[in-house]
């Protein structure tokens, strides 16, 4: 199958190496990917802070630039979530039907691989790791992925611990964190508060990683942070030298960096 | 309580920095509530509960009218009396009216936020008249003169350390009683409270249109005493609290005792008919109901926010809000608060008095899946958003950053060359300097961008 990465603002800047490995992750799965140039931003900034006008642009931006791909994936439940479920409520009714069809072939990493390509053993190389999950909002209420990905973590032999407030949401929320900053930074205690005793975290959404690693770090908890298709790249990849456990903030330091 | 939401993102600091004991039992207290209330939405089809009430709630407030006029027949054929509010002066002047005509000088109260809303109690303080809160949480609050922080747990934000020191102080309980203890002491006080008071108030929980029957739900008690011993008994009942039929009202019991409290149904459920049929019979000489507006034709008409009039009043988003954990309801600073507030608010006060609301928020969708009328709060958020954006009730800069970023993101050269200065040339550290994200670097390390964009190794070729 064709794939086109949508890899998200966030993910190309912060997280470029999990969304290599969301690549490496797709043509191992036997998908074909291409990256289509003009991409830019999904819009969601100004969809959550209220300029729906301005939201449209980039939908309509977007919907343009992925308007003949066959499947589009996203490393990021957030911004998957603002094509599938936003982009219909946004476009006015000739760009609507558009953006239905566009809302049905997009996805995020772990939907696609589950829902679409019905995987949910990748490989063994997650045994013996203890893993927390952040089920990230849009992923787990908006798009409904309740089980898909912690079924991927489990069937690549990690154990996932139950984490009290797992389907809380982390603060970061956008703009949010930026316009009640307290709030923000007191939920993401929350999170790091109530954390069981694991290996690292693992979140579908680079901006909840951004938000509580630097939480984390800033109040010198020590909890490693994993981007989802860091560790799902992980389960297949067992072979390659240093461990998920070493690399720390979301695979920005981890393999082909050095 | 006047409204005073302006400095929201103050308060909530205040709460967070200088109030940690809030933050610890208002936590402690909505997550076991929450907990409750999905264990109790999982023993029905919660679903289908709840889809049934939207719509029951949807015909109703499409049909408002109508059945305001039946309910007023039916009570009045009941042999209550009808009044019509249009604001809370109105709501004010009517109960004052009436306790002056019955010489009123002592009231007992069931739990009521639309009394809060249209601030009663200072109205009947003012006339000389003695106001007994009797709901335990609403009296421990009354005792420290501070208004209720949750719609349900009037009190949730105290712990048991400060209600056993102010009982200990106000009423001479053992310093260290246990809550069965402290229960006991206010309910000496209150018992005489009933037995003197000339009138009981209450809100209402629901008004059926079909039978003229007011509904109140409760676990105390208080509210059965409250609407029963004094000789007249006064409900207020905003406009959209009505039901249709008597059959709702068994629905619409079960469902909200299950989103409020994971009860199957309260301890205690009246169904205020009228007064006493004879002299000598149980119940009040006189029952008055009176239909509050105060705002809610406003926002009945409004394309969006009438969906929010579905409420009622469980609490539920409350409970589930990551957000209002973290502060209780007070920072909200009106009556008010959590999701339902961010929503109803700006509905009530108007946009401008409600502002910064709509934006205390994280978007993360919990309220809408415990609503049991299915509001779909996030969505009413960012309509108020909208409309705050093109009444310029927001920052200009942070709009010019928006509108700055879609003509980058629909140019994407310009938009590739943005993004490498913007993360590459250090501009994270400048960030710092910047008003907005210096608070955000202060509460968080920044981070560090990737060695490399991904554009870059996808270039270079991805192995």
């Amino acid at each position: 199958m064709k794939v086109a990465l949508f890899v998200t603002c966030l993910a190309d800047h912060y997280f470029a190496e999990a969304a290599a490995d969301t690549v490496r992750l797709l043509r191992h799965l036997g998908c074909e990917v291409t990256f289509p140039d003009a991409q830019t931003c999904c819009g969601q900034p100004a969809y959550n802070a209220g300029m729906s006008r301005e939201a449209a642009r980039m939908a309509h931006h977007t919907m343009d630039v992925f308007a003949d791909c066959e499947a589009v994936v996203l490393p990021s439940g957030s911004c998957a979530t603002m094509v599938k479920r936003f982009y219909p409520r946004l476009a006015a009714s000739n760009p609507a039907v558009q953006a239905a069809a566009l809302a049905d072939r997009t996805f995020e990493l772990g939907e696609f691989i589950v829902r679409r390509l019905g995987v949910t053993r990748l490989g063994d190389g997650l045994a013996g790791r203890r893993v927390a999950l952040h089920q990230g909002c849009h992923a787990l209420r908006e798009l409904r992925l309740e089980t898909e990905p912690a079924a991927l973590l489990e069937g690549a032999g990690a154990e996932v611990v139950p984490w009290a407030a797992s389907d809380e949401c982390c603060g970061f929320g956008g703009l949010f964190s930026v316009k009640m900053t307290d709030v923000s930074a007191a939920m993401a205690d929350r999170k790091l508060d109530t954390l069981p005793r694991v290996d690292c975290v693992v979140s579908g959404d680079g901006g909840c990683i951004l938000h509580l690693d630097g939480r984390s770090r800033i109040r010198g908890c020590g909890v490693k942070f994993v981007h989802l298709a860091t560790a799902l790249w992980r389960a297949v990849d067992e072979g390659v030298g240093d461990g998920m456990a070493e690399r720390d903030h979301g695979g920005r330091h981890g393999r082909g960096n050095g | 309580m006047s409204a005073r939401i302006g400095d929201y993102a103050t308060r909530s600091r205040e709460a967070i920095r200088n109030h940690p004991e809030v933050r610890t039992a208002v936590t402690g207290a909505t997550v076991a509530f929450d907990e409750k209330r999905r264990r109790a939405y999982g023993e029905v089809d919660a679903d289908l509960w709840r889809r049934w009430a939207e719509a029951v709630k949807n015909h109703l407030l499409t049909h408002l009218g109508d059945y305001l006029v039946e309910a007023e027949a039916r009570l009045e054929a009941n042999g209550a009396h009808v009044h019509w509010a249009r604001g809370a002066d109105e709501a004010r002047e009517i109960v004052l009216e009436l306790a002056s005509r019955h010489s009123v000088r002592s009231v007992v109260k069931g739990k009521s936020m639309l009394t809060e809303e249209v601030e009663l109690n200072p109205a009947l303080e003012r006339a000389g008249i003695e106001v007994y809160e009797t709901d335990l949480g609403e009296y421990i609050l009354q005792l420290l003169d501070e208004p209720p922080s949750h719609i349900v747990g009037p009190a949730i934000h105290k712990t048991l350390e400060q209600v056993q020191r102010l009982f200990a102080d106000r009423l001479e309980t053992d310093p260290g009683g246990d809550p069965d203890e402290l229960a006991r002491a206010a309910r000496g006080v209150l018992r005489d409270a009933f037995i003197n008071a000339d009138m009981g108030i209450t809100g209402g929980n629901f008004l059926v249109a079909e039978t003229g029957t007011v509904a109140l739900i409760e676990n105390e008690g208080n509210i059965r005493l409250t609407t029963s011993l004094p000789r007249v008994h006064v409900a207020l009942v905003g406009i959209e609290k009505l039901l249709p039929r008597m059959s709702d009202l068994a629905g619409f019991l079960q469902l909200t005792s299950r989103a409020a409290t994971g009860q199957s149904i309260g301890c205690f459920v009246s169904l205020v008919q009228g007064p006493a049929a004879a002299p000598g019979d149980d119940g009040p000489e006189e029952v008055h109901v009176i239909l509050v507006d105060n705002g809610r034709t406003d926002v009945l008409v409004h394309e969006h926010a009438w969906e929010a009039l579905r409420c009622v009043r469980c609490g539920a988003c409350l409970n589930t809000c990551p957000v209002y954990r973290q502060t209780g309801g007070h920072a909200y600073g009106w009556v008010y608060s959590g999701p339902i507030g961010s929503v109803l608010d700006p509905g009530l006060l108007g946009l401008h008095e409600a502002m910064p609301l709509p934006f205390a928020s994280s978007l993360c969708g919990a309220c809408f899946d415990a609503c049991p009328v299915r509001i779909p709060i996030p969505e009413l958020l960012l309509a108020w958003r909208e409309e705050a954006q093109q009444q310029g009730l927001t920052p200009w800069k942070e709009r010019a950053a928006l509108a700055g970023l879609a003509n980058v993101a629909t140019r994407p050269p310009l938009y590739r060359l943005a993004g490498r200065v913007g993360t590459r040339l250090g501009a994270a550290r400048a960030a710092r300097k910047l008003p907005m994200l210096g608070d955000w670097s202060n509460d968080r390390s920044l981070p560090s961008p990737s060695p490399r964009t991904f554009r870059q190794l996808w270039r270079e070729g991805i192995k």
